[in-house]
């Protein structure tokens, strides 16, 4: 071998000086020292465990969890409500979707633990199979979907998206700020775009959306 | 994601003192960067301080005629504010152009405003990154650049700032309100909150140690017709190769800040006077003395043609 | 049941269920988070531990030491399994890259690591106390720098898509150099990544020395004996269980970490283990399409007709790796007396290349149908009629095999009307439409249908309902409803009366889910299985089997009727069998085809190139579920999107790994990319291909929508990008100046 180099890596050697850096919503000398100089009782990489109690479908859950359990993984892992999906863990894709007090949110980047008292609604909130949600059962007839995983995420994001437009949130692609959005497949589309569909369902998915919200109309 | 603990802060003061107490503690609000980071180990705090109770969520008119935005205030109502969307277009737009309605629900103000890059070297832990570990070197360089920035890079670091919302504000001249932990406020323009990567990437703004922000000041509107056209790759849900925010009054004077180009949010006023005599000549001047690299040289004229078509709909 | 002359009239024909735009049966659970995917088979097995997997930091060289100290002494960590502590694993013979074992490292993120943990997220921590002594050596990354020394290799994709190294059909050369006509260009593909939605992912559990995986696999009797080689243990010691896959495309053909590194780390912590790759370690950790270099050169006469067609790829991959067939379609889809492929392949060290939906021809007909779109133009003939001329009905390298069915005209002349071709402008540059420059384009969609064995069992209970036990996968592709479908028609009862069991290695082996076969050879094999269960339940009646019909839940023979509950009796029946093909495809040649018809809007300022029309028109033989078949179309169209438009694994030549790991990075297709999309399929019926008379549609419906885009964007712009993604970068500086 020509030219070899020694090279020693952990993640967290790597890392270590990140902790001198200003991050999000953090004044930059709250952390100018590294993690393991605070004396919290985490200094040995014990979790630390919280309880939290959240209205989920509305039903109350109570948790003990560690507080690095995102509401994600309180859901699928802790209540076992695997119907919202981890795609991609960090806000990417759109398959955790669930709606906190009404809001669509990704559960994959947030913690379970700043949920205290929270309303949640999962897809398992929005109907059964016997019981389809009117999204769902649009999702059905207009085969808004192939492999399925996306599909959670998707129906509860447009249930929301819908209510975001009823609201007069404005879009990307609204024309006029100071008008009411119209309810547009364009406008559809750019509010749906955070919820990413590989196999590709996206035509099938506006007009799944577009026939519910004519109803609702 | 290494294991911290957590607490609810009430007040700024106990948030403040909550801060004092931890060395090692992060604030967070919406986390939607914070958390993402923290899975990567990238951010390792130990303790976290959570400040989405302390009502600082609320927009109002300030005395001057401007509007004075809570740091907790969400993109989506930032947005949607009934003021924004009819004084300051630029930021509404801004706003609505970044991210996905999911991210925008949970976002806030000052966390939009303390993002941190997107480059990819930045969020791969085995890759050299001075903005990760100061001195280990900056793996963009010489790498995949085509994100990165053109103008007021350094040896040590070629990142951009990925914020639309800052681009708007930089154009906007707001200022950013703080606290700082002994209970002094202090104003710092959006001009001098984000910083150059010089020789010390991993300082990103100009917040000191413990200070932390309270609000978003916008003077009084500007009037005139107000842009942004965001320029990517896919149609929505990708950061900005190039953005362009712009405020076009009736005699053709204006304002115009940059996203994608840069370490912070590029704007140049004294090239603003060039606005009269067209894209070319104003972005010969607010990108005067840019060094892109060979991936990312299109940037230049991508920045100046956007430009054109913004003034030329400013024109009607 | 072998299948070795073309198919009559059989019951698949009556069409009460077969071919009817049917809502997926598994539509409900899907729609309501109640389909269980792999990682959250809770119900599963009891106990389950987490584990998280350690991808190298490195791409080339080999690992001296690894300090496990720190991860061991973490809170909740149950075992540490490393690459050391173990010889390189045996692979199975899908795969080039060695999933684990021994200190060498192949390529970046190749998982060297798991760490089994009492929750995920000290699992996680654990991994990340692990430390690594590399040496790095220097490694081989940049496709162009190689390609000089590339070397002629045959292809098989193992999808339908092969060649050998070097064909030659007559003179090219000769042909080429007298053309009046000539074009010679290079066209460029680059690294994709699948990028399902569902990172791959398994639990593992051990009874003894038997293992049971919950995992997200297309293929399964692959993934049971290729992970029986690779652990080294008896294959009838493993069970897969796949029920739901969230997405494959390719991805999931083969054995991967995943399953590897649970059933290891279910070995270690005596516990059942269940892991995912996280999504920045997919893309560099699992397989992906392999870039391309494509040169094409086409002569032809004044007349427009093709003398001389030769198309030539390099592709890279690991040492022992596979080309990238990228020259297939070239063999059979236009005439031309002349003609030359060539396959040549470079050794990369980056991650393995590997199958990605349509492999070959995706990548391939990008490059060809572009040539074509410039051949065109050269001769100043329109696109659809340059292909239509030079349309041929026999296998051009053996003029005495014909197709079995090839209807690429029709769908070219449906489509050019429907789509309103005839507002095209020849003239690039001439439509604008405010910011927009807008123009149209066409390609050809070409994709071969393979035939593979495929068993099924069929159970009959006192009730009357019948269940079809099979190893076929559905990743989204319709497998369930076609199925049922499929029983429905042929023991003659309602869709509500079938029930479908997939996935599971215990059922009868299927042709599984690859290469656009699954649909046509998953459901001869449930028709195979259904007429050995007729038979018997004709023989138990008593019935002349040839004479008995099976109609609105009865048995009919004559004047006697006997519904089919009561014929199984309260103990039930059950027939099991398989389709198995002779040689009609070898006398025929089976493809399919697509006309592919799109128009974009350029932004004249900035080069952002947007969809605003699709169209395909598809013939590809019988139909089985309209509804479900259109959504394969439309969501190999979108994947086409993002093929032209948008995707590519960034390369990074220094340290040798795909930079933009990460679904933020690698950018596919989001809603707003997507306009309304139109499909057409043409009415066929095949009777070479299978007793169902269908073929494959999935891939078609990929193979062809790049090249469509490209053009169309020359057709606005007059600027031809022949190096894809179609990224605004490449066109900016050729944009007309602006006011």
């Amino acid at each position: 071998m020509e030219s070899s180099s020694h090279l020693s890596l952990t993640r967290r050697a790597l890392v270590a000086a990140a902790a001198a850096t200003a991050g999000a919503t953090t004044p930059e000398g709250a952390d100018a020292q590294p993690a393991s100089a605070g004396n919290s009782s985490t200094d040995a990489g014990t979790p630390a465990m919280t309880s939290v109690s959240l209205r989920v479908n509305g039903e109350l859950r109570s948790l003990e969890l560690d507080t690095r359990t995102t509401l994600l993984d309180a859901l699928r892992e802790h209540l076992q409500l695997t119907g919202s999906k981890k795609g991609c863990d960090h806000g990417q894709c759109g398959a955790c979707t669930v709606m906190v007090d009404g809001r669509r949110v990704y559960s994959c980047l947030t913690l379970a633990v700043m949920h205290e008292g929270d309303e949640v609604t999962t897809i398992e909130g929005l109907g059964q199979p016997e019981t389809l949600h009117p999204m769902q059962a649009a999702f059905v007839k207009h085969d808004g979907y192939q492999c399925g995983y996306c599909t959670p995420g998707q129906i509860c994001a447009s249930v929301a998206m819908l209510e975001e437009i009823k609201a007069g949130v404005p879009s990307h692609v609204t024309a006029d700020l100071m008008a009411s959005p119209q309810l547009t497949a364009e406008e559809i589309r750019e509010r749906m775009s955070g919820n990413i569909c590989r196999c590709g369902a996206y035509s099938n998915i506006v007009e799944a959306i577009t026939e519910v919200a004519g109803r609702q109309a | 994601m290494r294991p911290f603990t957590y607490e609810r802060a009430r007040t700024p003061a106990e948030a403040a003192a909550a801060a004092a107490r931890n060395p090692g503690a992060k604030f967070i609000a919406g986390g939607t960067n914070l958390l993402d980071l923290m899975k990567l180990q990238i951010e390792v705090p130990s303790h976290l301080i959570d400040v989405n109770g302390l009502g600082l969520d609320r927009i109002e008119a300030t005395p001057e005629g401007g509007l004075r935005i809570g740091a907790l205030v969400r993109n989506t109502d930032l947005a949607t504010d009934e003021r924004v969307r009819r004084d300051y277009g630029v930021l509404s737009r801004a706003l609505l152009a970044g991210a996905t309605g999911q991210l925008r629900n949970k976002a806030t103000t000052a966390g939009n405003l303390l993002q941190r890059t997107r480059c990819p070297y930045f969020y791969d832990t085995n890759m050299a990154c001075n903005k990760r570990q100061p001195g280990s070197g900056c793996s963009a360089i010489g790498g995949i650049t085509r994100h990165h920035a053109v103008i007021g890079a350094s040896e040590a670091c070629i990142a951009t700032h990925p914020s639309d919302m800052a681009v708007a504000m930089r154009a906007l001249d707001a200022v950013v309100e703080t606290v700082r932990p002994d209970g002094t406020a202090r104003q710092i323009p959006m001009a001098e909150f984000h910083r150059l990567p010089g020789e010390t990437p991993h300082i990103e703004t100009a917040l000191e140690r413990g200070e932390f922000i309270a609000a978003v000041t916008l003077p009084p509107p500007l009037g005139g017709q107000q842009f942004y056209r965001k320029v990517r790759d896919r149609a929505s849900y990708a950061f900005a190769l190039v953005s362009v925010a712009a405020v076009v009054q009736r005699d053709g004077t204006g304002r115009v800040a940059l996203g994608g180009v840069a370490h912070k949010p590029w704007r140049v006023e004294a090239a603003e006077g060039e606005l009269t005599r067209g894209a070319k000549p104003a972005m010969a001047a607010i990108l005067g003395g840019a060094r892109p690299t060979h991936e990312n040289a299109f940037k230049l004229t991508l920045a100046e043609r956007a430009l054109a078509s913004v003034l030329a709909d400013a024109k009607g | 049941m072998k299948f070795d002359t073309p198919a009559t009239n059989n019951p698949i024909d009556q069409l009460k269920v077969v071919g009817r735009p049917l809502d997926r049966i598994d539509g409900p659970l899907k729609t309501t988070g109640q389909a269980p995917y792999a990682y959250e088979r809770h119900d599963a097995v009891r106990n389950q531990a987490y584990g998280f997997i350690l991808g190298s930091a490195i791409a080339k060289g080999r690992i001296d030491a690894m300090d496990t100290a720190a991860a061991r002494k973490a809170p909740g960590v149950l075992a540490i399994v490393t690459t050391l502590d173990m010889p390189r694993l045996e692979k199975g013979p899908m795969n080039t890259a060695s999933l684990f074992g021994g200190p060498e490292i192949q390529h970046y993120h190749q998982a060297i690591a798991v760490v089994v943990a009492e929750s995920f997220e000290q699992a996680r921590d654990a991994a990340a106390a692990i430390r690594v002594e590399y040496v790095r050596q220097p490694g081989r990354f940049d496709l162009a720098a190689e390609a000089p020394k590339a070397k002629l290799v045959p292809g098989d994709s193992g999808e339908g898509s092969g060649a050998p190294p070097e064909e030659r059909v007559g003179d090219f050369e000769g042909a080429f150099a007298t053309a009046a006509v000539k074009l010679d260009a290079t066209y460029t593909t680059p690294d994709e990544s699948h990028a399902m939605m569902e990172p791959h992912a398994t639990i593992a559990a051990w009874e003894g020395d038997k293992l049971t995986i919950w995992t997200s696999n297309q293929m399964i009797a692959w993934g049971k004996r290729d992970l029986a080689k690779t652990l080294g243990i008896p294959a009838e010691n493993v069970r897969l269980d796949s029920p739901y896959v969230g997405g494959g495309f390719g991805g999931k053909l083969f054995l991967r970490a995943d399953a590897v590194l649970a059933a290891l780390g279910a070995k270690a912590a005596r516990r059942p283990v269940k892991l995912t790759l996280t999504r920045p370690l997919v893309a560099n950790n699992t397989t992906h399409r392999p870039a391309t270099i494509q040169r094409i050169r086409l002569g032809a006469g004044r007349d427009g007709k093709l003398t001389a067609i030769a198309h030539e790829s390099i592709s890279g991959d690991l040492e022992g790796g596979q080309p990238e067939t990228a020259v297939s379609q070239t063999k059979l889809l236009y005439a031309g007396a002349n003609r030359l492929t060539s396959l040549r392949l470079a050794v990369l060290d980056l991650p393995e290349g590997n199958a990605m939906r349509a492999p070959g021809e995706a990548p391939g007909l990008m490059a060809l149908e572009v040539a074509m779109d410039e051949m065109a133009e050269s001769l100043g003939m329109d696109p659809v009629e340059f292909r239509i001329l030079n349309d041929t009905q026999v296998d051009p390298e053996d003029s005495e095999r014909r197709f079995s069915q090839r209807q690429l005209v029709e769908c070219l002349r449906l489509g050019a009307e429907r789509f309103g071709w005839s507002r095209r402008s020849a003239t690039p540059g001439q439509r604008r439409e405010g910011r927009w420059m807008v123009g149209m384009g066409v390609a050809a969609g070409f994709r071969n249908n393979l035939l593979m064995k495929s068993a099924a069992r069929v159970r009959l209970d006192g009730q009357g309902v019948v269940t079809v036990e099979t190893d076929m996968t559905d990743i989204g592709t319709g497998s369930y409803t076609i199925i049922a479908q499929t029983a429905a028609e042929m023991m003659g009862v309602e869709l509500g009366q079938v029930r479908v069991r997939l996935g599971d290695s215990s059922f009868p082996a299927s042709a599984g889910s690859g290469g656009q076969w699954g649909a046509n050879n998953s459901t001869a094999g449930v028709y195979a299985a259904c007429m050995t269960l007729r038979e018997a339940v004709a023989r138990k009646l008593g019935f002349n089997s040839a004479e008995a019909e099976f109609v609105d839940g009865q048995v009919r023979s004559g004047n006697r009727s006997v519904p089919l509950g009561e014929a199984a009796g309260a103990d039930g029946m059950a027939a099991e069998d398989q389709i198995e093909y002779g040689d009609l495809a070898k006398r025929y040649q089976q493809s399919t085809f697509a006309g592919h018809f799109v128009e974009v809007g350029v932004d004249a300022a900035t080069g952002e190139t947007r969809v605003r029309r699709m169209l395909a028109v598809c013939a590809a033989g019988r139909i089985l579920n309209p509804k479900s078949a259109r959504s394969q179309v439309i969501g190999a169209m979108t994947m086409g999107v993002g093929a032209a438009l948008m995707e590519e694994l960034a390369v990074d030549k220094r340290h040798g790994f795909f930079v933009n790991h990460d679904l933020a990075g690698y950018e596919v297709p989001v809603h707003a990319d997507i306009p309304h999309q139109e499909v057409i399929f043409l009415d066929e019926v095949d009777p070479i291909s299978s007793p169902m008379k269908a073929k494959g549609v999935g891939e078609l419906g990929l193979c062809g929508v790049g090249a469509a885009i490209a053009n169309a964007a020359y057709n606005a712009t007059g600027i031809r990008v022949r190096d894809y993604p179609i990224t605004l970068d490449k066109m900016i500086a050729r944009l007309p100046e602006l006011a």
